[in-house]
């Protein structure tokens, strides 16, 4: 009925999140930049604070990018089934109480559930991510004492 | 239906993306994502009328997954030319900048 519209009120919250912290890590680099060129008595910016690390903010525009493209085309789905309509109050179900209270009980049922399982399948992904990444910085260390 | 064909979109956009990796100029990964959030989403929805329906979930009326299906093929257009939307405005390989600067050259 309205399910899509949990998935969606998530992304709108991780997108703003999203945008706060490539703002923060932006100037937390060049802040990193400026110290090693004072260091190097440099003038140009020409030493970026790179770690090798997949910056948080690049791994929640996948979460955003999955719950944003999700909710669009289950958003589709809807307006196919003439559950969505182009005229106030958009959802066909919130014309009258009865339909509305089932709508309400499904986004509080479906709609979360949808919510959690896509940001489960993503913290799985950023917890493999993240072993990776850990690994390769492990092998790194330990290749140079090998050779 | 819908969700079957959303995740044979998924599945096959994933290995396009690996076989390109790590070269991503075509931004293949947003189209993986958008149909893996959409096939997680319907997969969500499936298991819910499964419980209200049982073994009844597995026995649609024709006439129902032929519309299923439709509908199904017609996500996958939509994700595809929001893809492709997205993939010209963003311009990775700067072709459509290339294309009109030429233009205004001219």
């Amino acid at each position: 009925m309205a399910c899509f519209i949990v998935p969606a009120a998530e992304a709108v919250i991780t997108t703003v999140v999203t945008k706060v912290l490539q703002s923060k890590e932006k100037s937390s680099e060049e802040s990193a930049s400026h110290e090693v060129q004072a260091s190097h008595g440099e003038t140009a910016l020409t030493a970026p604070a790179h770690t090798g690390r997949t910056p948080f903010s690049h791994k929640l525009q996948w979460l955003n990018n999955m719950l944003w493209g999700g909710s669009a085309l289950l958003a589709f789905e809807h307006i196919w089934h003439g559950e969505v309509v182009p005229w106030a109050p958009f959802l066909t179900a919130a014309s009258d109480p009865a339909s509305a209270a089932e709508m309400l009980h499904e986004m509080a049922t479906t709609g979360v559930t949808m919510a959690l399982l896509v940001t489960a399948v993503w913290l799985g992904m950023v917890a493999v991510s993240s072993a990776i990444e850990r690994r390769s910085e492990t092998d790194n260390e330990t290749q140079p004492a090998d050779n | 239906m819908t969700l079957l064909i959303t995740i044979f979109a998924a599945v096959i956009c994933t290995i396009l993306w690996y076989t390109k990796a790590p070269k991503n100029e075509m931004k293949l990964h947003i189209l993986c994502f958008m149909y893996w959030g959409a096939s997680i989403m319907w997969l969500v929805d499936a298991i819910y009328e499964f419980a209200e329906l049982h073994a009844d979930y597995f026995q649609p009326a024709p006439a129902d997954m032929l519309n299923d299906a439709f509908l199904g093929l017609s996500v996958v257009a939509l994700g595809l030319i929001i893809w492709l939307i997205v993939l010209l405005i963003k311009d990775p390989k700067g072709v459509v900048r290339a294309a009109l600067t030429k233009q205004t050259n001219k």
